[in-house]
């Protein structure tokens, strides 16, 4: 620990221990800006001890290791850093709650959670409690101020290969006011570039992948995992897997285990290729169908946050995404009586349209904002 | 901008103190030898070590051959609770501590159990003191070791160590103390306390890292726990850190001649802060008995905001102090501490411990008490999150 240092700061940077935020921390110091590195500590990895294969990879998020990367560019950068505990929020606002989206039959996005509740709010107070009004993450994605709606707006990045606005969908004018995306102009290898430049040590370091608190993405197992340790018997979720016409093909082991779209594991045989195309937690049955019967042409989506746009009174064209892969397709958005609720009526019909994953309404690089489907 | 820099956190260690670093250095630049060794380097390292165990002996009133240095307070409580409960016979094996105790004292507990061996663990009240009469209750048939420290590390609190020894003796059941915190914060008599073991930390008393002791009585049974050499009488193998035992025997007498003077100053530095702190700060207070403590510890709960965001915004105003312990990636876990003396969690985690040294002065202390009236204030200014 230097004998000195800033005695304020006003910005502070979300360092994860990856390159993206490292680079962050880094640009933002050789600005001259005085900055504060925190890294989030979300969610403890030696917890459900199983999950973990002996020896083998530990999950991406809040390993030891990742602290130690994000302490050691502090370190290279010269900034001070803290590690700030928020396991207790993480778990009722992120992890619970997709706990009980599984069980419930639908399939949630905890990163959209983790940004409007963790992020984008415990963040910000940590931020705040520290002196510094403003933060910075390492999202691609791109914020401006649109002085004629008197606005904060949110665009895609540069990179629409790293686009990450699909997670961001429930920023609030508030919080866009104190955040900056100072990668939202810069590729992925310009980044890396930079990163190698500044002679970072994460330079090279692989990206995150997948669920962070969930190892190698087996959710299912997570889940078994969480319920066993956490004492909680959820209500008993087998029962049969059946067609959309009512036919009774097989039975399954738990409604939590399968998300619309799914092919693997449905252990029924058939002469097409069988898909889930939905599940009924209340009947517990998982329905199947062809590829055909994934399609839906309209869906609602409710809990709707409006970003660069205040809101809705009549339709709007706009392309809309319906999970992160998803390459957004042009639609309708509709208002309906329920101001926080719309109607998304698609050109063409779109495959797995899967209650409990966020939509997101886009026109060209704008994010107009978005909404849970139901 | 730079700001200066106030060490209150005096507790999780101490700056080595200059007498201490003049004696250290001159080992080390030419005491050389293995202690073990039977030649002339060997002998005056030999000699250099055992004038330190005399030093350290002298401090606590213990005979020096039945002081086993260590690498630190948490091998000297590991030595203690393991090696006791693993040299107790019997078919049946139970250990008693209390809930208050510091995790070198907890985790080989929490072997033991897995060994076999049952533990009970003495919960205290608010005060932060552990009832002699929790301890009697505790006892079983075949209870083969107490454990229970001397002064608690986050709130200061002194423990009844010569009632509960009253009551171990008259038992026979081998008492250990972890006297980590109490170690030139409080006079320590082994004799008069009557305990059979008795761990020490050098760089709590201006030592440096890496040294500690224990002290053993005569005839207690004590199996080990690490195997080697034939060192320190067979109970602690491993080349002797002749350098870090000098720099913790010229630490305890340093420690023995300042104790009364610097515990009077300690004590009034300590009430002036508290004085100020209940005075400005509204919703705030002492944890623990703020009878039963040593001069320098203060705990005090700011209801209302995060003592995690606390520390840092401190820190960055170059204040240093701490909550409860800190685990291995820097963040802070909720103080198993503050939660056994019945602290809900909202305020065990709006607490801070304050715990002053040598450097400190009234000035500091001053300095310290503004930056609190202001961080206190802004922090639940700007929490949105009741607690």
């Amino acid at each position: 620990m230097p004998d000195s240092g800033p005695i304020a700061a006003p910005i502070a940077v979300a360092m994860s221990g990856g390159v993206d935020s490292s680079t962050v921390a880094a640009l933002l110091a050789r600005q001259g800006r005085a900055v504060v590195g925190l890294t989030m500590q979300l969610w403890n990895q030696r917890r459900l001890p199983g999950l973990v294969p002996e020896g083998g990879a530990v999950g991406r998020c809040c390993s030891l290791d990742d602290v130690y990367d994000a302490r050691r560019v502090a370190e290279q950068i010269g900034i001070p850093y803290y590690v700030v505990n928020f396991e207790r929020q993480f778990e009722a606002a992120v992890v619970k709650p997709f706990v009980d989206e599984y069980l419930a039959g639908r399939t949630p996005i905890p990163c959209t959670l983790c940004n409007n509740y963790i992020k984008f709010d415990r963040f910000l107070e940590m931020a705040d409690s520290v002196g510094a009004r403003t933060v910075a993450t390492g999202h691609y994605a791109r914020i401006r101020f649109d002085q004629a709606g008197g606005r904060y707006q949110l665009l895609r990045p540069a990179d629409h290969s790293k686009d990450q606005t699909y997670f961001l969908f429930g920023l609030t004018q508030a919080q866009l006011a104190r955040t900056v995306f100072p990668l939202g102009d810069l590729t992925k290898s310009a980044v890396r570039e930079l990163a190698r430049s500044m002679g970072l040590s994460v330079a090279d370091k692989d990206d995150s992948q997948e669920i962070c608190f969930v190892p190698n993405g087996d959710y299912a197992a997570f889940l078994d995992a969480y319920l066993k340790e956490t004492g909680a018997t959820p209500a008993e979720t087998r029962g049969e897997i059946v067609s959309a016409d009512g036919r009774t093909l097989g039975r399954h082991s738990g409604v939590h285990h399968f998300t619309v779209g799914q092919r693997r594991g449905l252990g029924v045989a058939a002469a097409e290729p069988l898909y889930v195309i939905a599940t009924d937690a209340q009947s517990q049955r998982v329905i199947v169908g062809g590829a055909d019967d994934l399609l839906r042409g309209r869906f609602f989506a409710r809990s709707v946050n409006w970003i660069s746009i205040a809101g809705l009174d009549q339709p709007v064209h706009a392309e809309v995404k319906i999970r992160n892969k998803h390459a957004a397709a042009p639609a309708t958005v509709q208002p309906t009586e329920d101001p926080g609720r719309v109607e998304v009526i698609f050109e063409a019909p779109q495959r797995a349209v899967t209650p409990g994953q966020g939509a997101v309404f886009y026109q060209g690089d704008l994010v107009l904002g978005g909404g849970w489907i139901e | 901008m730079c700001v200066q820099r106030f060490y209150f956190d005096h507790n999780a260690t101490t700056p080595v103190a200059p007498e201490v670093l003049e004696a250290m250095v001159s080992c080390l630049g030419q005491v050389y030898g293995n202690a073990s060794s039977i030649h002339y380097f060997g002998q005056a390292a030999k000699q250099k070590l055992e004038a330190a165990r005399r030093q350290i002996s002298t401090l606590i009133n213990a005979n020096p051959p039945d002081l086993v240095f260590t690498c630190g307070g948490t091998e000297a409580d590991n030595l203690a609770v393991l090696g006791v409960a693993r040299a107790a016979t019997g078919s049946t094996r139970h250990a008693v501590t209390s809930a208050i105790e510091h995790p070198a004292v907890l985790a080989p507990c929490l072997q033991l159990e897995k060994e076999g061996v049952a533990i009970t663990r003495v919960r205290v009240g608010p005060s932060g003191v552990v009832e002699p009469e929790d301890v009697l209750k505790a006892l079983r048939a075949d209870t083969v070791l107490v454990s229970v420290m001397h002064v608690n590390n986050e709130l200061g609190t002194v423990q009844p160590i010569a009632e509960i020894a009253r009551i171990t003796r008259e038992r026979r059941i081998p008492l250990h103390v972890d006297g980590v915190q109490a170690l030139g914060k409080i006079p320590v008599d082994v004799e008069a306390l009557e305990a059979d073991l008795y761990s020490i930390s050098g760089h709590k008393i201006y030592a440096p890292k890496g040294i500690g002791a224990l002290w053993v009585r005569k005839g207690t049974p004590l199996a080990a726990v690490a195997f080697g050499g034939h060192h320190e009488r067979d109970r602690r193998p491993g080349t002797e850190n002749v350098p870090g035992a000098v720099a913790f025997g010229a630490a305890a007498e340093l420690a023995a001649r300042n104790l009364a003077a610097e515990t009077a100053r300690l004590t009034a530095l300590r009430d002036h802060l508290e004085n100020a702190i209940l005075d400005r700060i509204p919703d705030s207070g002492i944890n623990g008995s703020p009878w039963r403590r040593v001069a320098n510890t203060s705990n005090v709960y700011f209801d209302g905001i995060d003592g995690e965001a606390l520390v840092i915004a401190l820190d960055l105003r170059g204040f240093s102090v701490s909550t409860g312990a800190a685990c291995s990636s820097g963040a802070l876990a909720p103080s198993h501490v503050l939660t056994a003396i019945g602290l809900g969690s909202g305020r065990a985690r709006a607490s801070m411990r304050f715990s002053l040294g040598r450097s400190n002065t009234l000035e500091q202390v001053d300095a310290l008490v503004e930056a609190l009236v202001a961080s206190v204030e802004h922090l639940r200014r700007i929490s949105v999150h009741a607690r």
